[in-house]
């Protein structure tokens, strides 16, 4: 992989929701970098960088996005808590990502779990992985994908899993 | 379409008791004042030369679920070498030809990369891929015939996977994970990956890789030289197909159907009044329910039930056993409105059946037209179940039909 000097442009936007919570997105326009799942989130750097897209970052009231929008198209974007770590990813566009680096520690749990899946499911249908501390839900079709991956027990409070998307 | 109910939202579905009473009259005397049972109605075409039998059964496994099989041949090419495969999945959701390499018994033509060096795929799907060499052959199904097709032949021993393909997640290169002895994708594409494999650099999402003995390395792959969509390739009947599988009112071991090839290209292909839905660059149209829109929704004849929404919010529970699907206390009739690019939209009726009740009161069935399952949020995932009682076609991408250009759906 080629890694591109970043360019640094970064531009800053403010808007006010109607139910009142400010965000603030930075687009950073460099060769990005991202974190996997459960680390902090000063591993972003790593995922931007392999996936030689661009970063932007939203902040919400109880978490930071990092979405990388990578060359392939597809769009991974990170949920980092205030403590700073990722507990969520969320994918999608015309090819998943790469799953090992995205989900960091948990790969090796999601491959095995993917893999009783396919030997038990009786026909081929979305993944729906459940498990105490580790859920996934993924789908689509060839070119069009979806999914997110989040580890229940690190979910900020009053944060619904069906937002991360 | 009939009219009916429209329920406008379950959050609590057990606080509709006129459903459970719905549900009981549904088979003989339809809801909310329609006067007909909530079943499609078609007619399967089966004769003429470009039909091909298509059978919904357990398949090669023993235990698939609303999976349409059928045969393939095979030839090396340009020679009378030839092997029919049964088994294969007919899958409207991919583009190309794959074959198990356990099924195959004849020689193809190995793919060589401009370097020499033999072309192998790694085709990701949702929850894994399939590995395995580019060979070319001729398909022969029905009376359509293509020559030197590029197919995968799936294989985890041919060649040794990279850890970039098995890092894509779970391994679906035997029968029992595959689900079948090959899948014939007749998607809406042309090839499986389509221009972003034929480029170099960070854009190429990596599919497909040069193979010298020293290792597996990610090469460009033209257009050409993909795994392509056999459809395509036919002399004529080439602009797509029309799955037709007739209603299925009840659980049941197997239903007959037929795989059309061409629209608009023979007396048995036409359009016939269906609705034209155009789709957008990544194969996917617009599902509205509840009010609310789900844009990255498609019709897959390769799930194997109707996949949309969540528990959570779809206001209906997943079930203990059979934990992908859905199980609801009493059958719900659900409506939805599917859109396509180009403007056209119509309503879809569909149920919900509690499925540990249908797998346990069916233990011999394997055709369950009211199976349904949470799906992420982002679109609807339209199975087989849809195709049931239904002609649906499938135009292919660039292609000229009487109803516009592919790619498109309509039914």
């Amino acid at each position: 992989m080629k890694r591109r000097i970043p360019q640094l442009r970064i531009s800053s936007v403010k808007w006010a929701l109607s139910v009142g919570i400010l965000l603030t997105t930075t687009l950073v326009t460099i060769s990005p970098a991202f974190a996997a799942l459960g680390e902090p989130a000063s591993s972003v750097q790593a995922d931007q960088v392999h996936m030689q897209g661009t970063l932007r970052t939203t902040q919400t009231q109880a978490y930071t996005i990092h979405e990388i929008r990578a060359a392939t198209g597809t769009i991974v974007r990170e949920y980092v808590s205030s403590s700073g770590r990722v507990f969520a990813v969320a994918w999608q566009g015309p090819w998943p990502p790469d799953m090992r680096q995205i989900l960091g520690s948990y790969f090796e749990q999601y491959q095995q779990a993917a893999q009783a899946e396919t030997i038990s499911r009786g026909g081929r249908k979305p993944l729906r992985i459940e498990q105490p501390g580790f859920v996934v839900r993924a789908g689509g079709h060839l070119r069009s994908v979806a999914g997110h991956a989040y580890i229940p027990d690190m979910l900020p409070q009053g944060v619904n899993a069906e937002e991360i998307r | 379409m009939k009219p009916s109910i429209t329920y406008s939202r379950f959050t609590h579905w057990n606080l509709f008791p006129t459903i459970a009473a719905c549900a009981a009259l549904w088979p003989v005397l339809g809801c909310g004042g329609s006067s007909s049972p909530h079943v499609n109605s078609n007619s399967v075409t089966t004769s003429g030369s470009n039909v091909q039998a298509i059978t919904v059964n357990s398949g090669p496994t023993g235990n698939y679920t609303n999976g349409a099989f059928t045969s393939v041949t095979v030839c090396a090419p340009s020679t009378s070498t030839c092997q029919t495969i049964d088994g294969i999945l007919v899958d409207t959701g991919s583009s190309g030809l794959r074959i198990l390499s356990s099924a195959l018994t004849i020689a193809l033509s190995q793919q060589k990369s401009s370097d020499g060096n033999p072309v192998v795929e790694c085709l990701p799907f949702v929850s894994g891929f399939t590995w395995g060499p580019v060979q070319s052959g001729d398909i022969q199904i029905t009376g359509e015939k293509a020559t030197a097709v590029p197919i995968q032949v799936i294989s985890a021993t041919d060649f040794p996977i990279p850890t970039s393909c098995s890092d894509r997640g779970a391994s679906e290169n035997t029968l029992n994970t595959l689900g079948a002895n090959g899948i014939l994708g007749v998607g809406n594409f042309a090839q499986d990956c389509g221009a972003a494999c034929a480029t170099t650099g960070a854009s190429n999402p990596g599919l497909y890789y040069g193979c010298p003995s020293s290792g597996c390395v990610v090469i460009a792959e033209s257009l050409a030289q993909q795994v392509q969509n056999p459809v395509a390739l036919f002399p004529t009947d080439n602009n797509g197909v029309i799955l037709e599988l007739p209603a299925a009112t009840t659980p049941q071991a197997s239903i007959s159907g037929s795989l059309v090839f061409g629209i608009g290209t023979q007396s048995n292909n036409g359009l016939n009044g269906a609705t034209v839905y155009a789709l957008n660059d990544l194969g996917n149209f617009t599902t509205s329910f509840n009010n609310q829109s789900y844009d990255q929704s498609f019709l897959d004849s390769g799930s194997t039930a109707v996949y949309f929404l969540t528990a959570s919010t779809a206001g209906i529970p997943v079930c203990t056993d059979a934990t992908f699907f859905y199980c609801p206390s009493s059958t719900q009739n659900l409506t939805a409105t599917t859109q396509g690019s180009n403007g056209s939209s119509g309503q879809i009726k569909f149920s919900v059946a509690n499925a540990d009740n249908l797998f346990n009161s069916n233990l011999t069935a394997f055709v369950f037209a009211d199976l349904a399952g949470p799906n992420t949020l982002a679109g609807f995932d339209w199975g087989l179940p849809f195709f049931y009682g239904r002609n649906v076609f499938t135009a292919i991408e660039g292609k000229s039909t009487p109803g516009g250009s592919g790619p498109y759906w309509a039914y």
